[in-house]
Formats: C-alpha cells, structure tokens, sequence
C-alpha cells in the first residue's frame, strides 16, 4: 500500500473522494505528475492542485505473467501507462477489458475509476465509451 | 585541472560467475578486488582511491580489503554506478585526489546471500505511484516502453527475438557464459511469456558474481603486466526515477546525452567503433542504444540485428560477451560490461576480434534511469 507523504497527501485525499487530482504551474500553466512542489517545466514554485478530466489514451503495457505478491489471483494483467488528456503520464492497472493484446489496443481511450484498497482509492483505467 | 590521460591497469572478476551461494555480496566485492589488483601487479596497499555502489559501499569494501584510502566514490544508480565511477576516478586523477584508484562490483544476484531487500519505500514516488500496480522489478517497468516502439516504428516480435539470438552466437564462444546453446528466433518466440511482449529468451540472467577495475594515470602505462586500456572519453546522464516518467518511450535521451559527451571528449565518431557493448538487461536495450549513440537512424535497430550485422563476423560486434541476455547478469550489470571492453581492447576475450582498437561501452542504470559511457582505446589520443 502506498503510504502517502506531505506533497502527495491531495492526490491520495482526491482519490479517496473519485477525484483524480493532479498538479499545474500558474505561471507557465504546464499540468504535471507525479506531485511535487515544483514544476518540472519552468521551476516555479507557484502550482496549484486541480480535478482531472480522467480521460486517457494507452500508450503502452506489458502484461505481466509472474504476478507481484497480493496479485496472485490477477496474473496474468496488464501494466499499463496512460496519457491523461491533460497530457501527463501515469502508471496504471486497466480493469473491465481482459489481459490480452488482442483487447489492448495503443491509443484506445480510457476512463479512471477508483479501485479501493483498505483506506485508501487507486486510480484505474478502464475502456472509455468512444466520444462524439 | 590537467588533461593527463587515464587508463584502466586492473581489471577482473571473480574466479567464478553464475551461482554462487557459498559467496557473500562483500565476499564478491573483496574477491573481484584482490584479483583486479593482482591482475595490474600491484598491492593493496597501493591503493589510494575506492568507488563501489552505496551498498555495501566503499566505507565497508575498503575495510574488508584492510584499506584507508583517501578518494572515495559511493554512486549507487543501478547497473551503470561502475561506468560513472570510472568518470569520477578520472577527474580524481587528473585533480591529483587520488593516484591509483580501485573500483569494485559484488553481487548475490541469484543466491542472495548478504543481499539488501529489494522493494521499495512505500513512502518514494516509486512505492506510491508505480508498486501499488502489481510491479515485480525490471521485468515489469523496464519492459514497457517496448511496445509504444513497435507500433511507432514497425519493430516485429522476430526482430525483438533476434537480439538475444545474435548475442547467443558470441556466448557460444565463450566458455564463463552461462547460457552458450545456439537459438532460433523461433525458439525465443517459443519460450514462456514472461511480461508480453517479453518471452523469457529476452530477459537477462540472474546471477552471482563480482568485477573491479584498477585505475591509474597513463603515465604509469609501462609499469604494469598488461596493456593499457586508455580511458579516451566519458559521458554520464540521468532521466527518470520511474519508467512511466520517462520523456519519449521510443528513445532514451540519456544514453543520447552521455553518448555525444563521451564521444565528443574522446573525438570519435560512431565509423572509428570497433566494438560495442550496450547494457542488455532486456532485448529492446541494445535496440534504443544503438540509436541514441548514432549508429543507426531511430527505427532502424531491430532490422540492423535481424539482418546479422551485430554477430559474429558482422559489421559492428555488439555484446561479445553474450551480455546480460547470455553471459551473466548479477542486478548491476555494467562492471561485466566495462571487462569485456577492456579484455577485446587487450586481445584477451575468449570471442577476440581481430581488430579492437576503440571499444565503447553504455550502461543503464535503473529502467532507463541512469547511464554511464565510456570510450576506451588501445592507444592515447
């Protein structure tokens, strides 16, 4: 389980609530991920927290097959990074769509959810309904 | 600061490599170092300097090795800390901080025996935003930027199995490899999957084992039982802590920085390369080093191994060794890396080129986190 510090604390709160919360430079206006007190493309220290839309494309996984302690039950699953439509990336689980990659198509657009675990909520992803 | 030139005196690994499980991880240090230093007809009392990854770092080794040296080096960042060690010992020497320089590898890869935990701080941006998704070490992280290559750029799974079937031809040589069969592209595609598109044929051994090297000024060059190695040019890079932050999946930009350093220092181009090693954790490693040193255009890598031009009897000798993929594969590579350069630069490899004038070496360090490059040369600049 993660164990939260100071900087992150918002992220793992908005979590906790279905708010996928990330941060963004008030000077150059940059969203970045993961948290920390200053952005990483400008250097300014004025960021703020905000709402994410939790839309996401694939942009790359493996789907691993020697399941990590906990995952047992799991294996085999995908290990995935997405790209927020904010334009950050993030490490994530993809729930709702098998292991395959036949299913697992780079570039299909995804959702977030929330996965509980004890106290805290996981961001997941999970194929979004296309738009339009 | 002076330019004076720098060379490799020492270098070697310990008696044995693969499984180990009579062996400590300081036992491998302290055995790697009483045979480098031997192997550069020194004691190891003549040693003044000492660089080794922060576990167990160089406080204990020099200890172990009943040492007090006054330059000290504790880079640990992953497998490429002995390449950046090298850097450090030639600015050191070149500084006057220290004179004869020892640096160290040992690892309980496979054994585990004095070993440190491997998992991460929950409380790192790693444990909180990567572990929490069901990651198990490199096998899991380093592997996913593979696939966004392969739709960018056309790499088939033939070609990804053809890195390892290449580098199992230079193992076949080489009596320390572990793995040393011939294999088929079809005998990768058949072995397990491991994380797809990974099969197990395309990740690196674990193993036990240990190296060091023994690093000196050039003009010392004459008073030693071996060859010098010329230390021509170094780079050294970071990139990301974590693979989902890594800027472009489909490049590493750090080797590409380290690499024009090195070169530039060194005043080679990628046509003076007469041997080249690229840390080889996974099959897709060779392929981004290739591109980012600039010996073939992004895109062009998987095709360049297909077509044979890295095996023996090819164009550009890639990994003669067999790399992590076949020769051996203790956590933190880039030690075995360096001695490889070292032994073709010295005309002592168990697959000896016939020519191996200028030897180039790129390390990776985490999942593409760290490199170090190095260009060695048989002769001064």
């Amino acid at each position: 389980m993660p164990v939260p510090t100071p900087e992150t604390r918002p992220y793992w709160d908005g979590c906790a609530t279905g708010e996928l919360r990330i941060q963004r430079c008030v000077d150059c206006g940059k969203p970045y991920f993961y948290p920390r007190p200053i952005c990483p493309s400008c250097g300014s220290g004025n960021v703020e927290w905000f709402t994410a839309s939790g839309d996401a494309t694939l942009y790359s996984y493996v789907i691993n097959h020697r399941p990590a302690p906990g995952f047992e039950d799991e294996a085999p699953y995908a290990i995935a990074v997405v790209q927020l439509a904010e334009g950050p990336r993030m490490m994530a689980s993809l729930v709702g769509v098998p292991a395959t990659p036949e299913a697992l198509v780079l570039d299909m657009p995804l959702r977030v959810t929330f996965e509980h675990r004890g106290d805290m909520a996981l961001p997941v992803f999970t194929p979004a309904e296309e738009k339009r | 600061m002076s330019n004076v030139g720098v060379i490799i005196a020492g270098a070697a690994e310990t008696d044995e490599i693969g499984r180990l499980p009579n062996h400590s991880a300081l036992g491998l240090h302290v055995e790697a170092a009483r045979n480098a230093v031997a192997d550069a007809g020194l004691a190891m009392k003549d040693i003044d300097g000492i660089a080794t990854v922060s576990t167990p770092g160089p406080v204990q080794v020099a200890h172990a090795l009943g040492i007090y040296p006054d330059w000290l080096d504790g880079t640990g960042i992953g497998g490429t800390s002995f390449l950046l060690h090298v850097r450090h010992a030639v600015a050191a020497i070149r500084a006057g901080y220290a004179r004869t320089i020892l640096i160290t590898h040992g690892e309980s890869g496979r054994s585990r025996v004095g070993a440190p935990p491997r998992r991460a701080d929950p409380s790192s941006p790693l444990g909180q935003f990567e572990a929490p998704y069901g990651t198990l070490g490199p096998t899991t992280t380093f592997t996913i930027p593979a696939l966004r290559y392969m739709k960018e750029y056309g790499l088939t799974h033939e070609q990804l199995a053809s890195v390892p079937v290449a580098q199992r031809q230079w193992a076949a040589k080489n009596p320390r490899a572990m793995f040393r069969d011939i294999i088929t592209i079809d005998d990768v595609l058949a072995s397990r999957i491991v994380a797809y598109p990974f099969h197990l044929l395309e990740c690196c051994l674990v193993t036990d084992g240990g190296g060091a090297l023994v690093v000196t000024s050039a003009d010392r060059a004459a008073g030693f039982p071996k060859p010098p190695v010329h230390v021509l040019g170094t780079g050294e890079a970071s990139e990301t802590p974590m693979i989902s932050q890594m800027t472009d999946f489909t490049e590493s930009q750090m080797f590409r920085r380290a690499g024009q350093r090195a070169f530039a220092e060194a005043g080679i181009t990628t046509a003076d390369v007469d041997h080249l090693m690229i840390y080889d954790a996974f099959a897709h490693v060779p392929i981004y080093g290739l591109e980012a040193l600039g010996f073939v255009k992004k895109g062009e890598a998987g095709p360049f191994i297909a077509d044979g031009n890295t095996e023996p009897g090819g164009s550009l000798p890639l990994n003669t060794n067999g790399g992590g993929l076949s020769y051996t594969h203790t956590g933190m590579y880039g030690m075995f890396a360096i001695l490889e350069g070292v032994r073709q630069i010295r005309g002592e490899a168990a697959a000896q080129l016939d020519s191996a004038d200028i030897s180039v070496v790129l390390g990776n360090g985490g999942m593409f986190g760290s490199c170090g490059v190095l260009v060695l040369g048989k002769q001064p600049r």
